[in-house]
Parts: structure tokens; sequence; C-alpha cells
């Protein structure tokens, strides 16, 4: 088992402990409901420090970027150090290996990438780096805890006075750099907040200071439910090395506009993206009151035309959501297949709450 | 917390006698514990007869879905509309107002064939 710097604050904090891929992180400290809450209305934090971060050296780390991943580093540069990019990593059949954070900063170029597919990213990574001058630094030296809510970006002021003024000026996507400590207004919830990456001898003294400050631990669990009311893909779910961006809604982080960019996957996802056969990704909403699940096969007419993702109760809409994966062009009501018997289920627009706020309507 | 005066099985339900023939049925403290924030569940309807171990219903917490088995055969003769509605009285009072059916027992001293407290407790750690 993998333990995170933080580990012995959560069990402090009274968090309930669960093997999440390797690493023993909380689920949550006692109602996971309320966790979400707190981040939906005030603010919450979480450790995230099972995240990897790779550092990216050399002359040649702009051209092994540009190569590596669907979206571009080149947009980096015209913005400058601290913007931050978000991308998929694709193989060959443009299929996503993993999806990723790009940052540019001062020292050069960082990645942050899923734990949960640690192993077959780095070995993808350092076979493609093999072809550029460029050194890798993996950084499990670092701590990262996501602090995120409206009061999100206040606390962390409030409790670190030294960068008040820059946090204050910090742009959705971009990072700033301080005495070691990187803050990246990121995140994974749909509300506003930062990621903060930093020595991880000092991870009891952030989670003490935040918590005086009346910062609320949040565990696994509500993380999950805030990405899903997000509409925020998780890997494993609405993807894998199956799935083309054109099937999950990332699209976006697919940049074609330089032709003479040759990327890993650029020819199969031109091919995706012009077949007719293709899935989309839409928010479904629970009719009545059961709970939506990943797995769960949908129909229309009795028809199979997709599956669930992941499924969830809404701690914000108080009613059971999904993100799916459909025949292009399905809309209205369809039936969720839950237990043998067919739900009604109404297809919406993703995302279901950003900012505190629902989205979609009834 | 696990009385005397309940008997428990290995799938996490309690049962009460209520008259020599009619048991209440809940899911255990331990039970709505491992399970968090309960937000779903689902009740045989009454009138319905049951063999003991099927798959009666569900209780679904925000993170996982748990299917309810029938502790013992007989016949639903009460479900708790209020667990229905809110199913947080699971989370706050699973041995009392958190109950969820009535079962008029086919036989009645199948009872005596399920768990005690004792034995409950020391199955669960």
């Amino acid at each position: 088992m993998n333990y995170t710097p933080f580990y012995q604050c959560h069990i402090d904090s009274g968090g309930k402990i669960v093997d999440f891929g390797g690493w023993a992180l909380p689920v949550n400290y006692g109602s996971q409901i309320k966790e979400h809450e707190a981040v939906r209305t005030d603010v919450g934090m979480f450790d995230v420090s099972h995240m990897v971060i790779t550092d990216v050296h050399g002359v040649e780390a702009k051209q092994f970027l540009r190569h590596l991943i669907s979206n571009d580093v080149e947009k980096l540069e015209k913005h400058g150090v601290g913007k931050a990019l978000y991308t998929a990593l694709l193989n060959n059949e443009a299929g996503v290996i993993d999806d990723l954070i790009v940052y540019l900063t001062a020292f050069g170029y960082r990645i942050v990438s899923n734990a949960a597919t640690e192993a077959k990213d780095l070995a993808w990574i350092k076979q493609v780096a093999g072809n550029f001058q460029v050194s890798l630094f993996p950084r499990r030296d670092l701590a990262m805890l996501a602090v995120q809510g409206p009061n999100a970006i206040q606390k962390v002021s409030e409790s670190h006075p030294n960068v008040a003024e820059q946090l204050a000026g910090l742009k959705p996507f971009s990072s700033v750099e301080d005495n070691g400590y990187f803050y990246a207004r990121t995140g994974y919830t749909g509300e506003n907040g930062l990621e903060i990456m930093f020595p991880k001898e000092e991870a009891k003294t952030l989670w003490l200071t935040l918590l005086d400050h009346g910062v609320v631990p949040c565990g696994l669990g509500a993380r999950d439910t805030l990405r899903l009311e997000a509409g925020m893909n998780l890997y494993g779910h609405e993807m894998d090395e199956s799935i083309t961006p054109v099937e999950c809604t990332m699209d976006w982080v697919v940049d074609l506009s330089d032709e003479s960019r040759d990327f890993i996957g650029k020819v199969a996802y031109q091919l995706a993206k012009i077949s007719t056969g293709n899935m989309v990704q839409v928010g479904l909403l629970m009719q009545g009151r059961g709970i939506l699940r990943d797995g769960q096969v949908l129909e229309l007419n009795g028809e199979n035309i997709g599956i669930i993702t992941s499924g969830t109760f809404s701690p914000t809409m108080k009613q059971s959501i999904a993100i799916a994966r459909v025949k292009k062009g399905t809309e209205g009501i369809i039936d969720a297949v839950i237990r043998d018997k067919k739900e009604s289920v109404k297809v919406v627009k993703l995302p279901f709450v950003r900012n505190g706020k629902i989205m979609v309507t009834e | 917390m696990y009385s005397n005066e309940m008997k428990f099985v290995e799938t996490h339900e309690w049962i009460k006698n209520d008259s020599a023939d009619v048991v209440t049925v809940g899911i255990t403290h331990h039970a709505q514990e491992l399970l968090g924030d309960l937000v779903y569940v689902e009740l045989p309807s009454i009138g319905s007869v049951i063999a003991a171990n099927d798959t009666i219903g569900v209780v679904e917490s925000v993170k996982a879905a748990s299917d309810l088995y029938s502790p013992l055969a007989g016949e639903v003769v009460e479900i708790n509309e209020e667990v229905v509605n809110d199913p947080t009285l699971a989370n706050t009072d699973p041995h009392g107002s958190g109950w969820l059916f009535k079962l008029k027992l086919s036989n009645p001293s199948d009872v005596d064939s399920l768990l005690s407290a004792d034995k409950y407790k020391s199955l669960i750690g």
C-alpha cells in the first residue's frame, strides 16, 4: 500500500481509509454529502498527492510535447509562463491512454497525470521521449492538495498572505510559483479553487493551517460526485484506450490548427471524426427515484443505444444523474435498465452544475 | 446497540419479533456505516410472498448499491413509507425509525436459527 504525506492528517481528521488503486486514501470523513456541499457553498480540501507529477526538461521539451499530446503546447508559449493546458494522451489508434494537465512553468514543463494509469503512462511517455533530447523528472518529493469552492482562494490567501496578491490576480487555468509552492487555478469540482504542489515534508503544516481557517476535509466520495455534477471525465469510465476523443467530449483538447504538427493518434483521430457510427457523450437525469450507475444499459424502444459510464445521486440536485455514451442524435426520454426494470431518463447537456448553479432544466 | 431482543443475518439485516409470527426487518448500524449517506431504498410490495435469501429490494448510498435480502420466508405485511421518502432515517436510526418492512413468517420458529447479537458482533469484529 502507498501512503501520501497527508496519511496521518486523514486519520486525525477521522477519515475512513480505503484502498484506492494501491493508495490509502479517505473515502469520506463522516458524511460524503456534507463534504460535497462544503465545496459547492464554501470550501473543501482534497489530498490528491497520489496523482503523478512529472517535470519535463531539455532542449527539445516543446517538440516532444507537441508530438506526445493531442493539445498544442504552442498555446502555452503564447500565454507565457504559468499557463496550464488540459489534454489527452492518445495512442496510435486515437484511443485515450490518459487525460492530463501540462503547465508551462519558469523551470520548464510540468505534467500532472492520473495515479491509476501511472505505470502505463510513464512507460508510454518514456518510450516517446527516447526520440527527443528531454529528461523526465518524477516528483514524488511533492505533495498535492486541491482546495476547492467559492471561498477557496480567499482562505488560501488568508493563510498565506505572502501570495495573496498573486492569487487574487490568478486567471483560471493559470499557475504561480512562490518559494517552492506551486499554486494552480485548476480543479476537478466545477468550482473555483486551487491545486497546490509543495514539499511533502510540509503537508501536515499546510493541512492544519487550512483546517484552522475552516477548510473542510473532503474524501474521494465527494470528489467523484462533484466531478460528475461538473460533467468531467474520469479515466476508466468516460474514457479508455478504446474510446476516441470524439466519443468522450474531448474534441476540444485535440488541436488540429497547425496542420504541420504531427502528434500521436492524429490520423486515426481525423478518421474517427468523420466516421458516421460515432457514439457521443451526454448527461442523463433520472425521472423517478432510483439511482443510475455505471454499466447500466440504455434503450430506446427496446433497442440498445448506449451505456452509462458514471452514475450517482447528485447531492446538489437531490436526484440521480449520470454521464452516458449513446448513439449520436439521441435525445428526449430514453430507458435505463436497472436490475431488469426499465426506468425513464432524460437526455441533457453537460454539465449539471457549475459554480454552485444547476445548469440543466427539468 | 446490538440488542439481545434482536436477531441478525450475515447479510447485515436485523430482525425483531413484534408478535409470535410477525417480525420487523431493517439494516444494521454496521451496514449503514459501511454504505455511508443513504439516498434510495426500494422495498418489496405489500402482499408479496418471499423465500429466505431472496433478493427483495435494494438500499443505495451515494457511492454504492447494496441488495436487500429476505432473512426469512413469509409474506410482506407492511413497509416503512417514511424510510422510502427519507432514506437517511436508516443512517440516523437504523435499529429504530429506519426499519424497512414487516414480515408474517411462514414458519415462526425460523427466527431461532438466526444469529444472536453476540454472534453478529463477533462476525463484524
